[in-house]
Order: C-alpha cells, then structure tokens, then sequence
C-alpha cells in the first residue's frame, strides 16, 4: 500500500493543476482533485453513485465560486432537485443564484428520422449557451451514452462525441462525464477512449449480504494516485470515501497524560495516568468490569471539560447510563451537558465499512479527546478476520492522527482473558489493561493488570478491581501458599494481619516494660554501691588522718624523752 | 382523408449558415414546393443567435426539422438529402396520392 502523498515527486516541475472536487477523501486518493480543465469519466454500473458523484462535484464547486452545469439525459431538473433534497442539496436556491445551471435532454428515438448529414451542434450550442450564462467552471454529463440509444448513425455520434470533449477542454472547463458499465469495457460504448486523461470507476457489490460502493482510480494521466479500491458512503452529506493510504505513520505524539479518573489505577501508570492520543484496550471476559471502566475514563474527561463520544454497539445509551449509575458513575449530567455523546448502533446492521465512514463522520463532527468502542470484538466480528484488522487499523491510525484518545472493549471467551482475535489487534494498540476473573474459595473476584503500556513505566502488580456504588476502586491482592488471595479470603486475610499487628504490639509493650522494670533494678543496685564507695572513701580518709597524728605524736614524745634524757642529737630510737 | 388543404408549420434548426444548413434548407423547400405548394410555412431558427431556443424541442442534433402542423410533433434529423426519407418522416406522402 503506497501512501500518495509519501511518494509524492520532491521535483519542483510544477504538475497539473487539480480541480478539488470538495469529495471527502477523493481528493486525497486524486492528490488534489480532478484535472483541472479536462475531462473525467466516471463509470459503473446503475446505482453506484455516479450521479451524486458528479453532483456534488458541482455543489461543492459552486459553494466554492465555480458555477456549474449539469446536463442531464436521464433525470429531468425537478426530479434531480427532489432526488438531491434527500442529501441536503438545494439545487433550486443554487439554481437561482446562478451558481448552477441544469438542462435536461431529452431524446426519443421513435421521434427521430435521420435522413443524410447531421451534427450534434444542437448540443453544443445549448451546451455552450448554459456554460456561458452562468460562467461555468465545472460540467457535468451524466450520462452521455444516452445519445447511443437516440442516434442510429454510431460512426457520426463517435466522431462528434471526441469533438465534443475536445471542444470541453478548449472551454476550459473541467468536466465529469458519466457512463454505464459494459461487458469487458469500462463503460458500454467505450467512452474510455475519448476521455483519456482520468478515469474513475465506482462499483458496488455485495458481501455477507452487506452492500459496498466501491472507488478506484483506474487512470489519472499526469498525476500520481492511489490506485486501490476505495470503500465509500453514501450518506446524508452526500459521498464519503475512505482513503486507506493517504494515512501516513508520521502522526504527532503528545506526552500530555490525562487521568483514567481511578487513582490508584492512574498510580499503576507510573503515577500519571494515560498518554493523549494513544489506544487503549480493556479486554476481559463478560462481566468482568469493562464498560464500567471505560465508562470511569469518559466520566472523568468530561469533569475535566473534555469531549466524548461512546459508540455503543451492545446496549442503549440509556440502558449505559442505568448501569452505570450502579457503580457510581453517572454519565447522565456529561449527556445532558452536550460533552458525551452516545452513537448506539447494531454491529450487524452495516458492512465495516459504513461503520467505520460513520466513525469518521461523528468524529469529525463532534471533535471529542476520547472516543469509546464498546465492544469493539463485536465490531471485529461482522468481517471477517482480515477486514477486520485492516479497518481497526484504520481507524486508530484515524484516530491518531486527530489526536482522539482510544478506549477499547474487547470481550473475550478465553479462560486467560486473550484470545486470537484480540491478539490480531494487539500490535496496534498503545495500552493493554487485562480484567480477569479470580476464582477461588467458592467466590469469583475481579482482578485487573496491565499487560503492556508502551512509552511508561508501569506496574506488574495483579490488583483487585473492586466495583461498588461507591465507585471502582483498586485494591492490592495478597499471595500466601494458595496463590493470590481475593474478595473474601483478601478481606479474612486482612483481618489476620490487623489480629498480628495488635497482639505484637502488646509483644513490644510488655518488653518494653520488662526492660524498664530491669533498668530500676539496675540504678537501685548503682546507688547502693555508691553508697558504699563512699563510705569507704570517707574510711580510708579517717585511716590516713589517724596515722599522720599518730607519727606526729610519736615524734614529739621521742623528742620529749631525749631531751629528759638530755641525749646527743642525733640519735634515733 | 379530406380533401381540405392542411397547413404545414415547420420549423428548421440551424447552427448559423453552415453548408449542412443551407443544404437542408434548400432541400425542404424543394419537397414543400413540390408536394404542398402554398400550404406551408418554414421558420428558420439559428441556433447560434437563440441557443435559448433549442430546448424547446429537445434539439440535439443539428440540421433539425420539426413538423409542428399538423400533429402530432415529428422531428427529422440531417440535411434531409433524402428526399423519401424526408416525405415518410413527415408523412407527407399521402398527399401525391390524392
């Protein structure tokens, strides 16, 4: 698949110029528009929409200040006037500020005798008169070939029909000639052959009893296009058309977290919550909380002042809102408020293609930051596997490059919460939040963790997922040698720890006093031997103080006797 | 059948004096001449001067001859060389035979 745009030609040879034809998506696929100033064939079969092609070709053109006429050889004016009112056109009010002019040709070949030479300056004048009094920029012919059924002489028409588109493109208009699909041509009297410049065929068919128109650019000379099969709708705005390819893989990212509106689930996400812009998938089985949570998320963005569009594809907006009430979540005021809006559709009711064309309309429509596809497993399931891929793939790479936060339900039947097809869509998606069912004694819990979260560091933890009226919460989950423990056996388990916590910290208290009571003993016994150091020293102080009297003593009455004795000095005892 | 003269009111579409328009031209005035002498009446309209007149009979293909009188409406396309093709077309060929 080759996008036009990354391959377009860096040269700086100017190429042709492109007539927009306002066609949502036609002009990506055309890189720009039809040829300006030749001549386009678009080709089908009946009721693909060659005639709204070329209509809209000229409303848009007009809106945009190039007139156009419209000449008609099957629908007469007022038919095409009521026909397009179911679209929104107003045709009459167009027609009445001369920004479109249409002519009706009628031709009956029981009325006509053809006898010798003739021309189709009929047609050209009358041609030429619409265009000029109006100052046309854009024609239509829808649909030529109608001349084959009035004119016998094939050899006259055919030359005057290459006069004719020639004569287009020297007016200088850009002009859409409509033909019929025939056999092994494009178009059932070879128009290709005039019209050389783009050819684009529409096709419808019909798969699994779903309708699909289908676009392709078979030939567009001079220019680069997209050369695959376009899915399109016909919807109230007239043509929409798909360009797989004009979707590059070059978006912007935005480091911007928003909060999913559950803290504790915001703290698994490094604290911050989710990134803007990116894809988040809830898969998990039925029941399992997925809705819930995703309703959480858009709640919360519109606390925040956010848009949000919730595709609905299983149950009715208001039977969401009840639901929801439920678990303390009321989308009911955001609703009501214009900042949620509900798209209920049945899965089944369209092919993918026309679901996915509605996305891009609603969402182009409403802008929102956060869109919501629950479930998108029912979308999946209209086509098959493939299709299916590629139109999620789609519609992210859509919803990326508007910047859209995506939330995701997935509903899975595997007992480990994945299964094959989500696994098909896994590469594409930013975020991953498994719901599982935790069952044990006799009890079903809901457990939640995150299997992958590209661009963040998250947790690993299996957390409890609790939903009340009071609101979804998270709660740790605790492991013991049964595995993880859950709902009841959590709740008996917390009760067994907070029995622990007291009974140890009476532990701690009675050792606490133990170690006081030891510590009195200790100081008692300090004080005693205080005491008793004392006396000792006050002891030994005494027994000093009598020795020195007594040596003293001793001295003086040797002293005394000697001298009674009248002794030579010196003399000891 | 009666023998009361009809009126013939025709009217040529040309796309201003092209060789194909005087060629047709001169061609109906030669049948009328010589089937109903007096009793027709051709108007010449030039498409190129009143391109605004084309619509009214559907006119397409030019030379173009529209039988207005009598009824019904019968057109005839071509420089109307053939001159029996021109006479079934307008059935116009009864009238030798009365």
């Amino acid at each position: 698949m080759s996008s036009a745009e990354n391959f377009a030609p860096p040269s700086a040879v100017p190429s042709i110029d492109k007539c927009p034809t306002g066609i949502r998506g036609l002009d990506d696929i055309t890189s720009g528009g039809l040829p300006h100033g030749r001549p386009t064939l678009v080709c089908g079969n009946a009721g693909c929409g060659k005639t709204i092609l070329a209509m809209e070709f000229l409303v848009n053109g007009a809106r945009d200040g190039e007139p156009g006429v419209f000449m008609s050889f099957e629908e007469k004016s007022e038919e095409l006037v009521q026909n397009f009112a179911s679209l929104g056109f107003d045709l009459a009010q167009l027609q009445e500020d001369k920004k479109l002019a249409i002519d009706y040709i009628h031709i009956e070949r029981s009325e006509i005798e053809e006898t010798g030479e003739y021309d189709l300056d009929g047609l050209f004048i009358r041609l030429n008169h619409a265009i000029d009094s109006i100052g046309a920029k854009r024609v239509v012919l829808d649909t030529v070939e109608a001349l084959f059924s009035g004119f016998t002489n094939t050899s006259i028409l055919r030359a005057e029909l290459r006069r004719l588109f020639r004569w287009l493109k020297d007016k200088g208009v850009t002009a859409i000639i409509t033909g019929e699909r025939g056999g092994s041509q494009l178009t059932r009297h070879g128009l290709e052959e005039y019209v050389a410049d783009c050819v684009i065929l529409l096709d419808m068919r019909v798969d699994q009893q779903v309708a699909t128109r289908r676009l392709r650019v078979v030939k567009y000379r001079g220019t680069i296009h997209g050369g695959d099969e376009y899915p399109f709708l016909i919807g109230a705005g007239g043509i929409s058309i798909l360009p797989i390819t004009s979707l590059g893989l070059d978006h912007p990212v935005s480091t911007e977290r928003f909060s999913t509106g559950i803290e504790r689930l915001d703290t698994m996400f490094s604290g911050q919550g989710l990134f803007r812009g990116s894809t988040v998938l809830i898969s998990g089985n039925a029941g399992s909380g997925k809705s819930s949570i995703a309703s959480r998320i858009v709640e919360a963005a519109c606390q925040r002042g956010e848009r949000c569009l919730y595709f609905a594809f299983e149950e009715s907006p208001a039977q969401i809102t009840r639901n929801m009430r439920s678990v303390g979540v009321d989308l009911g005021p955001p609703a009501d408020a214009g900042l949620l809006t509900f798209c209920a559709s049945r899965p089944s009711g369209q092919g993918l293609e026309m679901h996915l064309v509605k996305i891009h309309e609603r969402v182009l429509e409403t802008k929102p930051s956060i869109v919501v596809f629950d479930p998108v497993s029912n979308l999946t399931a209209v086509g098959n596997p493939y299709e299916a891929k590629i139109m999620l793939t789609r519609l992210i790479d859509f919803l990326k490059t508007q910047g859209i936060s995506a939330v995701m339900t997935d509903l899975t039947h595997g007992a480990n919460g994945v299964e094959s097809s989500t696994e098909e869509i896994s590469s594409l998606i930013d975020t991953w939040l498994c719901l599982r069912d935790l069952e044990s004694n006799g009890e079903r819990n809901r457990g939640l963790y995150i299997l992958k979260s590209r661009g963040m560091s998250h947790s690993n933890q299996i957390r409890e997922f609790v939903l009340s009226s009071d609101g979804i919460d998270l709660v740790d989950v605790y492991l013991d040698s049964d595995g993880i423990l859950t709902g009841t056996a959590r709740r008996a388990h917390e009760a067994r720890q907070r029995i622990e916590a007291v009974s140890q910290r009476q532990d701690r208290e009675r050792r606490q006093r133990e170690i006081d009571a030891q510590q009195a003993g200790l100081d008692a016994r300090m004080a005693a031997l205080r005491v008793e150091q004392t006396r000792l020293t006050a002891e030994l102080e005494a027994m000093q103080a009598e020795a020195q009297l007594r040596q003293s003593g001793e001295t003086d009455l040797r002293a005394t006797v000697a001298a009674s004795r009248k002794a030579d000095a010196g003399t000891g005892s | 059948m009666t023998d009361k003269p009809e009126k013939w009111l025709l009217k040529l579409y040309v796309a201003g004096a092209s060789p194909k328009s005087i060629t047709a031209f001169q061609n109906i005035k030669a049948i009328c001449e010589q089937n109903v002498p007096g009793q027709y009446e051709i108007e010449v309209i030039d498409l190129v001067k009143n391109p605004r007149l084309a619509a009214d009979d559907q006119i397409i293909a030019l030379p173009a001859l529209v039988r207005r009188l009598p009824e019904p409406i019968r057109k005839i396309i071509g420089d109307l060389s053939n001159t029996e093709r021109v006479l079934v077309g307008l059935n116009m060929k009864r009238l030798e035979t009365t």
